[in-house]
């Protein structure tokens, strides 16, 4: 038994070593260069569309159609997601027990710095998504961590994307292999179709843009996350990036990841990444 | 006389089911004889059941849950169809063959891999029955 159980260990890690020796050369032979992708994907999105102003693209399905612009124009003047905002600026000026605020965790304060998340962390070798930055800082002044999905974190992110509105996505890709390989496996994740409909997010968000689904304006991959969170009348509230990606999952019936699991930050990497240089428009509010 | 040709096959179905099985010899010979009964009373329902599954197919086609056809087409009858891909109509004309649409909703994807279309038969999400009523209902189209 115990011979059997080190003949597979044996297996199971000269296996790895194996995939340890190989990998580096399979990313090679790829030969991710994520500034060209962002340009290609840029300019799909450009010429798939001429007459979208660039900037525009932040705003989804609204740049897509120009009744649906005007309809929701109007509604911007009392936005559905204005309570959240409120209570989001209040939320984050409110000491925690210990007397330290989210402010104490964020460079600048938290003030204007939504452009700047994801960023990978060279120490942790992952992806940091803003949501996880925040429950980070919960918990490390001793708080309980937030649903990842809306609510208090839809609040909180949405008052932190507002003081960051116009400002340009910057996210960076560290020379850092990890982030590298973080980048590469978002965009895979973005292409690759899974579950019962055999649905990939590029089928709905690359192909088909500006196509509907019965009544509702398929949006463009193209800022899609800066406009996060959103007020989704479908919702009847708030709802952030992971509630996004998990209902985009459920909907095409695959199975939803944990909100924050890392291939979602990858994504979420990937995505604000090729983005960048589009304005912050969040918090947003779709139908 | 239609009342004679459903009630015969019926009432022998009957007789049969009814009659208890004493040795196996008598079951062996009564289940051939079952068949055929049964092949002349689907054969005779056959307009009717053809009706049913134009409706039944329709249903699919609509319903969010199952074909969900008109999330994507546009169908004659449907309110608020998307956009992703072609109307559908004179489909009689385009596919002669049955067997084509079959395969096209079964797994688009032989066809076409950049296809949006789900692989309705491959994926389980109809069966091969659910298939072949909304291929009864699309060639009405």
């Amino acid at each position: 038994m115990k011979a059997r159980f080190s003949l597979l260990l044996g297996a199971v890690s000269a296996a790895l070593v194996a995939f340890a020796l190989t990998s580096p050369h399979v990313v090679a032979a790829d030969k991710a260069d994520p500034v060209a992708d962002a340009k290609a994907f840029q300019n799909f999105f450009f010429q798939k569309f001429p007459n979208v102003k660039h900037e525009d693209f932040v705003n989804g399905p609204y740049s897509m159609n120009d009744d649906m612009k005007r309809q929701w124009q109007e509604k911007e003047e009392f936005p559905p997601y204005e309570f959240a905002l409120d209570a989001g600026k209040e939320m984050f000026a409110t000491p925690f027990k210990n007397g330290k605020t989210y402010a104490d965790c964020f460079p600048n304060g938290g003030i204007g710095i939504r452009q700047n998340y994801p960023y990978f962390d060279e120490k942790e070798g992952k992806v940091v998504t803003l949501e996880l930055a925040l429950n980070r800082c919960r918990e490390a002044n001793g708080e309980a961590p937030y649903s990842y999905v809306k609510d208090e974190m839809a609040s909180l992110t949405a008052y932190m994307a507002f003081t960051s509105r116009g400002k340009p996505m910057d996210i960076k890709i560290p020379d850092d292999p990890r982030a590298l390989a973080a980048f590469e496996n978002g965009k895979r994740y973005f292409y690759t179709r899974r579950g019962q409909m055999n649905f990939s997010c590029a089928g709905c968000h690359v192909q088909s843009p500006g196509e509907r689904i019965r009544a509702e304006t398929l949006a463009p991959a193209l800022g899609i996350l800066n406009a996060m969170p959103i007020y989704r009348s479908e919702w009847s509230g708030m709802g952030t990036t992971s509630r996004r990606f998990v209902t985009c999952n459920s909907q095409t019936r695959a199975v939803p990841l944990e909100p924050q699991a890392d291939e979602y930050r990858d994504v979420e990497y990937f995505l604000s990444y090729v983005a960048n240089g589009l304005p912050i428009s969040g918090p947003g509010a779709r139908p | 006389m239609p009342f004679v040709l459903w009630n015969a096959p019926i009432s022998a179905i009957a007789t049969i089911a009814t009659t208890p099985r004493n040795d196996a010899l008598t079951a062996l010979f009564r289940i051939p004889v079952l068949f055929l009964l049964l092949a002349i009373a689907a054969g005779l329902a056959s307009p009717a059941r053809a009706q049913s599954a134009v409706a039944d197919g329709q249903k699919l086609a609509f319903d969010r849950g199952k074909g969900n056809c008109l999330t994507c087409h546009v169908i004659k009858g449907g309110d608020l169809p998307g956009t992703i891909g072609p109307e559908l109509k004179d489909l009689k004309a385009k596919y002669p063959d049955r067997n084509e649409l079959t395969a096209i909703i079964f797994d688009e994807t032989k066809r076409n891999p950049q296809t949006m279309m789900p692989p309705f038969g491959r994926n389980r999400i109809l069966t091969e029955q659910e298939i072949s009523a909304i291929v009864d209902f699309l060639q009405t189209l």
